[in-house]
């Protein structure tokens, strides 16, 4: 079930992605540090702290390929820490807010990931999320010697690789560790599971559209604290999903922003009556009037170096624009992720004048103390997939 | 302690220790049983063992990898504990909360892709200011393999050289970015200088990278090499690539030995008789007195070797159940079972030899008159690389370790978990630095800078490629694919 959605007045949440200097690839122009502060902790560090302190209840870290065009002068940042490690680090920093990498899904190691997403979870005591990404391109796939996918394949990899992460996170039962002194045991072997992952029988009818895989299991970490991390996954992904219900939350864009709250109402049409329904995101890149500039010419600026082309809807104005257009979104979608121009200039906007107006009127949820991501998103504990089937095993005996 | 300690072939000793500590997470010798045991998984446990070696100036803080889950006699191990939280992953977060100690990743050669592991472990290593290192291990079998893309595809023979060549991709990866690859004003040109990365390009047997690295070298220029293995094949390697060997011969006459051996590589290597250092793995058990040591230990072995744990060490090698024999009887009589038997740490043994060591054993256990469990607790005990004694006894002992250069430093397993270093920092670390064989303070912020490591030589690459621009520097990438092609697998 997504989050409040019985309540009548509805109240979501915010997330902001804090990948590099911010949406716009001339960001770093316009940053508050010198460009190669940029892939350090400190800046993690301050990024998400300033994040946790404006009231956000989550924080993305976007991840993949930089511009590859790295020669010719005027274009972006050409570097990028590894987003599940910046997710980490910023754990121990921070206890309300909510830290989801983007990790691929296309060219990486199934278990792998599955490893990585459990431990972001322990580290962060249960506030890790995933957001799914299948992108394909020759370049990530000639990194690892592979060649690009795309069409089914990528939706096909997407969901064996969720599976897989899904099915590791319940090989471990939650009462596996016993730590039974009397018998001498520190596991329960029996509420331990194969995976038996096998994308032959994944894909018993179309067949499976990649080089077919095999993973057997049991994970290398214990169940997460959440029993499963939520999986993010972005609307045209989510729409080739062979199961719907491997994602928990989808992120959904718009061509602008007049049509996003339209989008996100259709969306949850088609979903409803569809069984348990996955939240709903709303993307927006943001461009604040700040520091006596108004948020047109900042934009005007920052393309004379390098023109931002986006297909995601873009708010470009005041602070109380901003406000009303994210308690409409807000009135059909679940949160709203916003990707702003400037981190170092748009967050401190966002800080002093939106999330103080939207918590007034009660637009927004309260952040999480102790809380877990799936609190935030209204999803209870997930039952076990081998708890059931075991304990139905044992009655049977 | 042997007469003769001299290392020879130029070999200067330092006179001084460095310590480590090793998370193992998946073990016998870490004591769950004890009611000060805690958690193996929350983060609490990780941040306060870390936060109290760097409290005692340790130079790193390491973590194991397996990429399977013990087994026993074809399901998961119960006895020991299991379970831990990825490496990498765990020490970004501890990167955090930790601003001088070395964060060491085991991470194995054979299921990674060089691309995806380089990067992630500089990611780790710029996070971290410069304090990632990489503990390169080749474990290969394809039972491991279950659990990836790829199966088991790699011969056991080949699994050195196809870590040498991955080796080799990684530091041109972290070594790709020219110094000022960075623009320095947010008013420059461009992010990056044109031309000042490097696309790095490998033609593998078992694969291939074409790759531009995303980052640029840290404040240690780029992650140190620690080596885990001990074959020949594996020593060759360390003496090639390394910077510090994670040894297992701790024992004096035996950490003497090692030296020289590494030594002796490592020179016929083309490199110095002192550019590879070594940190054996040890366990010490101390306390104010000698006898209180000699009673703790006892207290420390019957946890970590209880009855269940004596028999199933013997099940391992006889491939079969053994449940019906008393612990604190003679060992089994009956003959182990002749095919491959259990693989637990990944290393498979085999059944041909299982038969020649049962009875080796049987011999050994009835010579000493050692019952199932006395047995397996000395086999288990790391007996070689225990320091058991007084906290001034055992300084002493270390002195001998210092002066003569036997080793660099010990790699300490805490046999509990999150205290296990507490008598180590508090009582140990006080008397090794009067006797003048211990830091007083962190060499610098980075951990070549703990470890007085060289800054590394750049890897000899063709002068930079353009990334962008593939068309008008073809010319150069074949040139650079060539001379790639010649030394690769
Ligand atoms: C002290 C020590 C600790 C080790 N720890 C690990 C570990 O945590 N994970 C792992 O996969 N291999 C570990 N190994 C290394 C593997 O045993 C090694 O990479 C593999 O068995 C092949 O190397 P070899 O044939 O040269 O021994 C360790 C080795 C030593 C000596």
């Amino acid at each position: 079930m997504s989050a409040a959605t019985n309540t009548t007045a509805r109240q979501g949440f915010l997330a902001l992605e804090l990948d590099g200097d911010g949406a716009h690839p001339a960001a770093w122009r316009a940053a508050a540090h010198a460009p190669a502060a940029l892939l350090s902790g400190d800046r993690i560090r301050a990024t998400v702290l300033a994040a946790e302190s404006a009231g956000f209840h989550a924080a993305t870290f976007a991840d993949g390929p930089v511009d590859a065009q790295l020669s010719r002068p005027g274009v972006g940042a050409a570097g990028r820490l590894d987003a599940v490690q910046r997710a980490a680090f910023a754990s121990p920093l921070t206890r309300s807010i909510v830290l989801v990498p983007q990790v691929d899904t296309v060219f990486t190691e199934p278990f792998h990931v599955a490893t990585q997403l459990a431990s972001l979870d322990y580290v962060s005591g249960g506030r890790a999320g995933w957001l799914v990404s299948a992108s394909g391109t020759a370049a990530e796939g000639a990194a690892v010697g592979r060649t690009a996918v795309a069409g089914d394949g990528l939706a096909g990899e997407a969901a064996a690789s969720i599976e897989v992460g899904r099915r590791l996170w319940d090989s471990w039962e939650d009462g596996a560790v016993v730590r039974d002194v009397a018998s001498g045991r520190y596991l329960d072997v029996d509420q331990l599971h194969y995976a038996d992952f096998d994308t032959e029988k994944f894909f018993p009818a179309e067949g499976f559209p990649g080089a077919g895989y095999s993973v057997k299991g049991p994970a290398i970490i214990p169940r997460p604290l959440q029993g499963q991390l939520p999986v993010l996954v972005p609307a045209e992904l989510f729409a080739q999903l062979p199961d719907p219900s491997a994602a928990d939350a989808v992120l959904v864009s718009a061509p602008s922003t007049e049509l996003l709250a339209t989008e996100v109402a259709e969306l949850r049409g088609r979903l409803d009556g569809a069984g348990p329904a996955p939240a709903i995101i709303a993307e927006l890149d943001v461009v604040l009037d700040a520091r006596g500039q108004s948020a047109a010419d900042r934009v005007a600026a920052l393309d004379a170096h390098t023109p931002w082309h986006n297909p995601r809807a873009r708010y470009v104005g005041s602070a109380e624009g901003l406000v009303e257009l994210l308690a409409e979104v807000l009135a059909a979608a679940d949160g709203v992720r916003l990707h702003p121009a400037v981190v170092d200039v748009d967050v401190e906007e966002l800080s002093r004048l939106v999330l103080p107006a939207l918590r007034r009127r009660g637009t927004l949820a309260p952040t999480l103390v102790d809380g877990t991501f799936r609190d935030l998103l209204g999803l209870g504990r997930p039952a076990n997939r081998y708890t059931a089937e075991r304990e139905e095993g044992e009655r049977n005996e | 302690m042997s007469e003769n300690t001299e290392i020879g072939s130029g070999f200067r000793p330092s006179g001084q220790l460095q310590f480590g500590v090793f998370f193992q997470g998946v073990n016998s010798g870490t004591i769950w049983k004890a009611p000060e045991a805690g958690s193996q998984t929350d983060f609490e446990s990780f941040r306060r063992l870390a936060q109290t070696a760097e409290r005692g100036l340790f130079a790193a803080f390491f973590l194991g990898e397996g990429l399977r889950l013990r087994e026993h006699l074809g399901r998961p191990h119960a006895l020991d504990v299991a379970g831990r939280p990825d490496a990498q992953t765990m020490l970004a977060a501890l990167a955090a909360v930790t601003t001088k100690i070395g964060l060491v990743a085991t991470q194995n050669t054979t299921y990674n892709d060089p691309a995806d592991l380089a990067h992630r472990l500089s990611s780790l290593d710029l996070l971290s200011g410069g304090r990632a290192a990489w503990n390169v291990v080749t474990t290969d079998n394809a039972w491991t393999g279950a659990n990836f893309r790829r199966g088991g595809y790699l011969d056991h023979a080949d699994r050195y050289r196809h870590a040498e060549a991955f080796v080799e991709t990684a530091k041109r990866i972290w070594d790709a970015w020219d110094d000022g690859a960075i623009a320095g004003s947010t008013a420059a040109p461009g992010w990056a200088a044109p031309d000042s990365i490097r696309r790095v390009r490998h033609e593998g047997q078992h694969y291939s990278v074409d790759y531009v690295p995303r980052l640029p070298r840290s404040a240690q220029h780029r992650p140190v090499l620690f080596q885990a293995g001990d074959s020949s094949e594996g020593r060759d390697f360390a003496a090639r690539q390394a910077d510090v060997i994670f040894s297992a011969h701790a024992k004096f006459d035996a950490a003497l030995d090692f030296r020289r051996d590494i030594v002796a590589r490592t020179l016929k290597a083309g490199r110095g008789a002192n550019d590879v250092q070594i940190m054996p793995a040890s366990e010490f058990i101390l306390a104010a007195t000698a006898a209180e040591a000699l009673e703790k230990k006892e207290w420390v072995r019957s946890l970590q070797i209880g009855p269940r744990q004596a028999i199933a060490y013997l099940e391992q090698f006889w491939g079969r159940e053994l449940s019906s024999y008393d612990p604190d009887g003679p060992l089994p009589e009956i003959d182990p079972v002749v095919e491959e038997t259990s693989e637990t740490r990944g290393s498979g043994f085999h059944g041909a030899k299982a038969r020649q060591l049962a009875d080796q054993w049987r011999a050994e256990a009835k010579d000493k008159g050692l019952s199932i469990r006395q047995f397996v607790s000395a086999k288990t005990s790391r007996v070689d690389a225990t320091f058991t004694g007084s906290y001034a006894e055992i300084a002493d002992r270390l002195g001998d370790y210092a002066r003569a250069g036997a080793v660099d430093g010990f790699n300490i397993s805490p046999w509990l978990v999150p205290s296990g270093l507490d008598d180590i920092v508090n009582h140990l670390v006080p008397e090794l630095q009067e006797r003048g064989i211990y830091p007083t303070e962190y060499g610098g912020s980075t951990l070549r800078e703990h470890l007085s490591l060289p800054v590394p030589v750049r890897s000899a690459d063709a002068s930079p490629v353009s990334a962008a621009s593939d068309v008008d520097t073809a010319g150069d990438d074949i040139r650079l694919e060539l001379a790639v092609r010649s030394q690769q697998l």
